[in-house]
């Protein structure tokens, strides 16, 4: 057990703790950076297709985790961010500035719609973004001229400074471009929690009325929130969308928002860590099943096992560790920081109980 | 196909939203709570039906197996409120969102294994085949969706008007702890609501079965039911039918005067109008949360 002794205010909202975790978090870059030269291109393919969820899951989990909004309708986000970034390409814009060109107007898109969306009741939003990631699916449809419909499009190459970089033939500078992009956002994710609009982030979420008296304008919050969240998730997505190497309307499927919720619940609401340790369980978990299929079943293939499996494995935390993979390892870290003084309650929440928000 | 006849059409699938529908706002009258999995509730009923009707199953006789039907997704549904739901209680409704979406996962893969993903009808004395008025040809589904929906709406209406437990329902929706200071149960009333939704779920699936086949992607219309609840207003009753017969009626008429491709963004364009104009629904009962 360390103690923190705080010598002024500043202290309270360093970016690190103390000088050891400034430095695990350093070595930890560090290792991400060797990483290429450990494993290999296989297994380089599939981190590079861990961070770029894991991006994914940082725009979601803005919304989510840290503002205690429910959306099902990132995947349209993710679908705007990805044919912005290709259209762009194809324009003739530079990727470097193609890329957050995408990650603005996807988010200026999402404030936009979450205007009239977040004035509603948490269910109301869940259910409006769900019939938006269904509408995105036709809408890419129906723009056909612009977005390839249903024959989809081929990701052009990253040209960065010159240099063609393609996903099949160029995987580890690949994966050092998305890499920097997720170091990037991760950072300004921190920055933003550090900042009075974080701090207002997670008073909206842990009580609307409670902010509203402290002076927070709740609509523009959540707004902003919003607007960010989608920035971050489209970026992910025009990641995503260019890994896959061809996408169409079927790529960006409304079950990829779903998908995406249930991974940052696995991984862990409300923590930074909790969107890479859910991004690395939806990454490996198709690979983890194909092989004990293979295994067992003698490689017959189960429709819809992937989904259950994984629902399957969220009611478990839900039911059992509802603060997910990293709230469970904050568990054991206390267990094991206090041992033997850990009480089993520390952790426990106090039950709420329900009052309606429909008068009659 | 005349005017007349995309209209009973449009009616008796608004009458299969509403229905599904009904389970929603069931739930979330009850326990604030929606049940994301309400559509695979639906094509879990149909194909529990479909196991005990069919004769390359079971082939009991449809109106002695309709108990049994009745039964089994009643107690599932109190089974799940036992064992998952009521562990988030007390919980954020994201919580119950995501579970209710896991739960959707998990039916549709267990109704596959039993049944298989091959689109399958059912042997329903309701899908006797066609009435013909004049140049109408109306399906007798159709006919027999719309009436035993609109007996289902009438009877559900009256339970939570008039009785005992219909009243405690609505009491530990309205306020937990002041529902069970007045000796109200409210865990096992939250657990009869949800087999009631079961049941109604189980009343939509055969219904929706009769119409046509169903396989185990059925429970998608789920979304459907959504536009509508939302169209009527979570909350009430007579507004999630209402909701799902605007669905219903929207769907072929749209598919038949709009270009193509628009029709099936109709229903979804409805439901973002709504929640702009009337953000709470055609239906609302809401006023804003009081300290």
């Amino acid at each position: 057990m360390r103690f923190h002794f705080k010598t002024s205010y500043d202290q309270d909202i360093n970016l690190f703790i103390d000088a050891r975790k400034a430095v695990s978090y350093g070595l930890l870059v560090a290792a991400a950076f060797a990483l290429p030269f450990v494993i290999d291109d296989f297994y380089l393919g599939e981190a590079t297709n861990v961070l770029i969820w894991a991006i994914a899951g940082l725009g979601l989990m803005l919304l989510t985790g840290q503002t205690g909004q429910a959306s099902l309708g990132h995947s349209a986000f993710m679908a705007l961010g990805c044919y912005a970034t290709v259209l762009m390409i194809e324009a003739g814009v530079p990727f470097l500035l193609a890329l957050p060109l995408a990650g603005i107007i996807t988010g200026v898109v999402g404030a936009l719609i979450a205007i009239p969306a977040l004035k509603l009741h948490g269910v109301y939003l869940a259910i409006a973004t769900l019939a938006l990631a269904i509408l995105a699916d036709d809408i890419i449809v129906l723009l056909g001229p612009w977005t390839g419909g249903v024959n989809g499009k081929i990701a052009p190459d990253i040209v960065i400074f010159g240099q063609a970089l393609n996903r099949w033939s160029n995987p580890v500078e690949w994966y050092y471009v998305v890499l920097v992009v997720t170091i990037i956002v991760t950072l300004f994710y921190r920055n933003l929690l550090r900042a009075p609009m974080g701090r207002a982030f997670a008073a909206v979420r842990d009580s609307e009325i409670s902010a509203q008296a402290m002076g927070v304008d709740v609509a523009r919050t959540k707004t902003i929130a919003f607007g960010l969240s989608c920035a971050i998730t489209g970026v992910g997505g025009a990641f995503m969308g260019m890994f896959a190497g061809a996408f169409n309307n079927e790529t960006f499927n409304f079950l990829l928002s779903i998908q995406l919720l249930m991974m940052i619940v696995v991984g862990g609401l409300g923590f930074i860590h909790g969107a890479f340790l859910g991004a690395v369980v939806i990454a490996f978990l198709p690979q983890l099943l194909s092989i004990v299929s293979d295994t067992i079943g003698g490689g017959v293939a189960i429709p819809g096992l992937e989904a259950a499996v994984f629902g399957g494995i969220l009611i478990l935390f839900l039911l059992f560790e509802p603060m997910g993979l990293y709230g469970r390892w904050l568990k054991i870290k206390v267990f094991l920081e206090l041992f033997p003084f850990a009480r089993k309650d520390m952790f426990k929440r106090q039950k709420s109980y329900l009052k309606t928000e429909r008068l009659r | 196909m005349g005017v007349l006849q995309l209209l009973i059409s449009g009616l008796a699938n608004g009458c299969v939203y509403g229905l599904i529908a009904l389970g929603f706002v069931l739930i979330y009258k009850a326990t604030e709570a929606v049940n994301f999995a309400q559509g695979d509730f639906m094509m879990l009923g149909a194909f529990v039906t479909l196991g005990l009707v069919n004769p390359e199953y079971m082939g009991i006789p449809f109106w002695v197996a309709l108990p049994f039907v009745f039964l089994i997704m009643g107690v599932l549904g109190y089974l799940l409120d036992l064992i998952v739901l009521r562990a988030v209680f007390g919980q954020s409704q994201v919580a119950v969102i995501i579970l209710t979406i896991a739960i959707g996962f998990i039916i549709r893969f267990v109704v596959g294994v039993i049944w298989g993903h091959e689109p399958q009808s059912l042997q329903s004395p309701l899908a006797l085949g066609d009435v013909r008025l004049g140049s109408l040809v109306l399906g007798l589904a159709d006919v027999a969706v719309i009436i035993v929906t609109l007996l289902m709406t009438v009877a559900l209406w009256q339970f939570f008007q008039r009785t005992k437990i219909g009243l405690a329902m609505q009491a530990a929706s309205q306020n937990q702890m002041a529902a069970y200071y007045m000796g109200i149960p409210v865990k096992r009333v939250q657990g009869m609501v949800w087999a009631l939704a079961g049941i109604v779920a189980a009343v939509a699936g055969i219904l929706y079965a009769s119409k046509g086949s169903i396989d185990p992607t059925a429970g998608f219309i789920g979304i459907k039911a959504f536009a509508a609840a939302v169209i009527g207003g979570f909350g009430s009753l007579p507004g999630a039918l209402m909701g799902g017969l605007i669905v219903g009626l929207i769907e072929p008429f749209a598919a038949r005067y709009l270009p193509p491709g628009y029709s099936q963004i109709a229903p979804y364009a409805l439901l973002i109008a709504v929640l702009l104009f009337r953000p709470h629904g055609l239906f609302a009962q809401v006023r804003a949360k009081k300290v």
